[in-house]
């Protein structure tokens, strides 16, 4: 899985990391608002304090290492619950769900995840107060020009 | 001295005067590169830690089958051989190796497989199998940062010589050869990808289009199939030829064992 | 196949936050690809994850993981920790087809 749909082809050599607020959730499928929306249980969200690091560019849509990591002190009044992270065009919306406690002293994961296609990943975090904050990144896909069957 | 007298000797100095220069810019400068230089920072990330390379599963399964007695004769490798680390560093730098029994070389999978067989009595591990895999890979971490050796074996010669012309023939229905890409188009975009100059430096190698960790002779054979030729059989004498050869043309870079690559 | 890889700092120092990394053997399949047959694999995921730690007096979870198809094979998955005390740190990944593994590592401060 990861190799399948289209794929734009660009001559961009980057390991970006730190990618700019791409789009809000005016521009996202329903499908994708829909399952954000599971998961935010009707809070309102806000853009911020989520930073997704992952390569602008990718060799190879099977496992794209990906880090997340979230503003916040992570003291008992003041700290992420969960982080849940979506795509926009697997065959699936939701990638993962991650939780913290108490000993995890900063909200941050790494993973390496599966992108289909070019598309956008939205990470959104869940305070112990209820409001959400949440990222937007584009991530563009390409695959090895070789495909080979047999292995 | 004739005008002509003079033109040709003009020539022969400036031909001559050429020859030095080429060679002396040949001698300093060694422009190979493994294919790590191609990938992004992640992907380098990814290869360079060992807590994250997916590799060091197999690398650290290899080191517990090591220790366990197999086949007719219950030993483990380490009842002949001793200590992994100590006692197999340097060993993957030396092959494909000369078998002299057999005439011929050998990879490392294939004296791995040979000992299991001759020397423990046990079957013969599958290729591309998670245990020789894992063997493979355990033994050839221990070459990590060696540089392959370019010792020459007068023996190794007619294979050395096959292996050089399999990979400057053409093949498939694209009709292409490994040197058209490799040597000539090595650094240009093949699609999305770079194309790189094809030095076996990482195997065993775990590579994101299989999901998994794979030999050099898959990804061999994924090659063929790319330029839509009839792959030769894992084990083929082409194929080791092939790998003897590749391994000579990289004489001298450092071994990455176990590489990632897309 | 060694199920799992875990890598913890050498050094640990009392109320250090260090990176966990976990790595685990799995194909992930994710229930869309075709075989060698062109019939479809079925899905077999890991679909939960969670690292608890115990200082013998208490158990906390530290970190916990809902995983979904879009997880790569042999999962990879980082995180920290404040290591206030020396205890044991206990991993679990539960999945499809009744997978289920558990390791346990000592986790001793310099």
């Amino acid at each position: 899985m990861g190799c399948t749909g289209p794929t734009r082809r660009q001559a961009i050599a980057s390991f970006a990391v730190l990618l700019s607020p791409a789009a809000d959730a005016a521009v996202w499928p329903a499908d994708l608002a829909a399952a954000v929306a599971a998961f935010t249980r009707g809070a309102p969200l806000r853009e911020g304090r989520v930073t997704l690091e992952i390569a602008e560019l990718v060799d190879n849509g099977n496992a794209v290492p990906l880090s997340l990591s979230v503003q916040s002190p992570m003291t008992p009044a003041d700290h992420v619950v969960a982080v849940a992270v979506f795509n926009e065009r697997n065959p699936q919306r939701e990638v993962a769900l991650f939780g913290f406690g108490p000993r995890s002293a900063r909200a941050q994961v790494s993973t390496r995840i599966r992108l289909a296609t070019s598309q956008k990943l939205v990470a959104v975090a869940r305070m112990n107060d209820g409001s959400c904050w949440s990222r937007t990144v584009d991530v563009i896909v390409t695959i090895a020009a070789c495909i080979e069957g047999e292995s | 001295m004739s005008w002509r007298e003079l033109c040709r000797a003009s020539l022969a100095l400036f031909l001559l005067a050429c020859f030095i220069a080429t060679g002396a810019t040949a001698q300093s400068a060694d422009t190979r590169k493994s294919g790590f230089g191609s990938m992004g920072a992640a992907l380098q990330a990814m290869q360079r830690d060992d807590g994250q390379n997916p590799a060091m599963l197999w690398a650290a399964d290899g080191a517990a089958l090591w220790q366990r007695g197999a086949g007719s004769s219950g030993k483990s490798c380490a009842d002949c051989h001793g200590a992994l680390p100590e006692r197999m560093r340097g060993v993957a730098s030396r092959y494909p190796a000369f078998d002299a029994a057999l005439g011929r070389p050998l990879n490392l999978g294939q004296r791995i497989n040979q000992c299991v067989q001759e020397r423990q009595g046990a079957p013969a591990l599958a290729a591309e199998s998670s245990s020789l895999l894992s063997l493979e890979t355990a033994v050839a971490l221990q070459s990590r940062g060696l540089p392959l050796q370019s010792a020459a074996n007068a023996r190794l010669a007619p294979f050395l010589e096959q292996g050089r012309q399999l990979y400057a023939q053409r093949i498939g229905q694209l009709n292409l050869s490994c040197a058209q890409c490799h040597d000539e188009r090595a650094g240009s975009r093949l699609g999305g990808s770079t194309i790189v100059q094809g030095h076996p430096t990482g195997y065993p190698v775990y590579r994101l289009e299989w999901q998994s960790l794979g030999s050099l002779q898959r990804r061999l054979r994924n090659c063929m199939s790319g330029v839509r030729a009839e792959p030769y059989a894992f084990g083929a004498p082409e194929l080791v030829a092939l790998e003897l050869f590749l391994a000579r043309r990289a004489a001298g870079m450092p071994i990455e064992t176990p590489g990632v690559r897309p | 196949m060694a199920r799992t890889l875990i890598t913890l700092p050498a050094q640990i120092r009392r109320d250090e936050v260090i990176e966990v990394r976990t790595l685990v053997a799995h194909p992930m399949e994710t229930g869309y690809r075709p075989g060698a047959d062109g019939k479809v694999l079925p899905r077999d995921l890991i679909r939960r994850f969670s690292c608890t730690f115990d200082d013998g007096v208490t158990k906390d979870l530290v970190f916990s993981a809902e995983l979904f198809a879009a997880i790569s094979a042999n999962p990879f998955l980082a995180f920290p920790l404040r290591a206030t005390s020396g205890g044991t740190l206990i991993f679990v990944w539960e999945g499809d087809n009744g997978f289920r593994q558990t390791e346990t590592v000592a986790l001793r401060l310099a």
